[in-house]
């Protein structure tokens, strides 16, 4: 027998040989999975085995007939990230990698929205972020429109379109020129997320009081305490009103009520009658007597 | 031509947390995209409480301690490594993590400031032990996406999600 025909004849054998060819282990893992998605993974080999697959999302193993496919069910698999696969015969193993993405459809919205109070008219007052997560608590990392909708009682509503980055998505508004509570939205996909910010009017502007005699006394009142917007100022806002002669000062702090402030206090003639609010100061008044 | 063979005794004889050596660190510019200016400082201490967090992170699942995360760790990324605890305990595993590199840039600082993100592109070797024997060993380059937010004294991983390269 020549030596090429018993290297043919051994080749022959080798192919014929199930058992030989049977006693190779591998898988075919895929290179990615959407999170909670069903897969398989075949297998080559012969007998028991098992498939583990760890990372820092999960750690699992199932006992496996190799040669057939693995199958994993919805569900099963469900934390992004990167995986470790070990297929073991019990005296070989093959190892893998593959990933988890995240679902790509938006679950949950965690949407911080501040601050919860703030003065009206405020240019970029309001800030909104937006993490988008999947129905598996997985952070959405591909690019998504986020739309922000800022609706107050009174005036036409703001909206924003973002695209998240890294499964953010974040804006700035301006709060209403009109007092009352605004309703700021965050949408994606099919969810959406509502938080309540009070818009309160801002500092009181155009401070004015009138002084009128009152027996002994002076009758001190203020016009309607409006911020700079035409808002009533809440009651309960200080006003302050002071009286000076001859180097001597005396205040009275009165809080608003139904929009005005007023006191009777004794001024001597001469006297220099001022009237403020916080850092805002009204307008001056030099007391006769009348 | 000497290394190698030292190299491939050592992953063969020794644990691999003996052959670990400090990873190196490289941090970039921030690329915020105008959210919130971010003090130096803050950058730097975001960056010293997320390379702690890889120490906790890897004491935690490397001896099946879940406790070790309660620094470092709040939220979704304390839960899910918590789970993935439990599930190794039930296995009989546990899992070797050496960070040998991180490139880490901060891309979010959120307008409120309740909120930090960096991206850490990282080269880690996973190592999966059952009691002494080891099923498998895995160099991995990923992206991991991190979300701090501060607690009273430090800032605490709250999203913990890698991806491919």
């Amino acid at each position: 027998m020549s030596l090429v025909r018993c290297l043919l004849l051994a080749g022959s054998a080798l192919v014929a040989s199930p058992f030989l060819l049977a006693q190779s282990l591998s898988m075919n893992l895929p290179a990615r999975v959407a999170a909670g998605s069903a897969f398989s993974v075949p297998t080559s080999g012969s007998g028991p085995g098992t498939l583990t697959i760890v990372g820092p999302g999960q750690a699992l193993r199932r006992n496996v007939q190799l040669g057939s496919a693995v199958a994993l069910a919805a569900g099963v698999l469900y934390n992004a990230g990167e995986y470790v696969a070990i297929l073991s015969d019990g005296s070989d193993s093959q190892i893998g990698l593959f990933e988890v993405t995240a679902a790509q459809q938006p679950s949950t919205l965690s949407f911080l929205a501040e601050p919860s109070r703030l003065p009206v008219d405020l240019q970029n007052g309001i800030s909104g972020t937006v993490y988008l997560f999947d129905v598996y608590h997985n952070l959405i990392v591909s690019p998504m429109p986020v739309s922000f909708d800022l609706s107050a009682s009174s005036g036409p509503s703001q909206t924003r379109t973002v695209t998240t980055r890294y499964g953010v998505g974040w804006t700035r508004m301006n709060s209403a020129p009109k007092e009352g509570s605004a309703h700021f939205v965050a949408h994606a996909g099919d969810v959406s997320s509502t938080r309540v910010i009070d818009e309160v009017p801002g500092d009181p502007c155009n401070l004015s009081m009138t002084a009128t005699p009152d027996g002994v006394k002076a009758k001190l009142q203020t016009a309607p305490v409006r911020d700079c917007s035409g808002n009533p100022v809440p009651d309960g806002t200080v006003v302050t009103f002071t009286a000076s002669y001859n180097g001597m000062q005396s205040t009275v702090d009165v809080p608003l009520k139904k929009d005005i402030a007023q006191v009777e206090m004794p001024v001597p003639h001469g006297a220099t009658i001022s009237v403020a609010s916080g850092v805002v100061a009204g307008n001056q008044i030099r007391w006769s007597g009348q | 031509m000497i290394r190698h063979p030292l190299l491939f005794g050592c992953a063969l004889a020794l644990p691999l947390t003996l052959c670990a050596q400090q990873a190196s660190v490289q941090v970039q510019q921030p690329d915020l995209q105008g959210s919130r200016q971010l003090e130096s400082l803050t950058a730097t201490s975001v960056v010293r409480d997320y390379l702690q967090s890889w120490k906790a992170f890897r004491a935690a699942l490397d001896r099946n301690a879940p406790r070790l995360l309660d620094q470092a760790f709040v939220g979704t990324a304390r839960t899910k490594l918590s789970d993935t605890i439990a599930e190794q305990n039930k296995l009989g595993i546990h899992t070797h993590y050496v960070d040998r590199a991180h490139r880490l840039q901060i891309v979010f600082y959120s307008p409120d400031g309740l909120s930090i993100q960096l991206v850490d592109h990282v080269t880690y070797d996973e190592q999966v032990m059952q009691g002494n024997t080891v099923l498998a060993m895995q160099p991995i380059h990923a992206r991991c996406l991190v979300v701090l937010t501060p607690s009273q004294t430090s800032w605490q991983v709250r999203i913990f999600q890698a991806t491919a390269e």
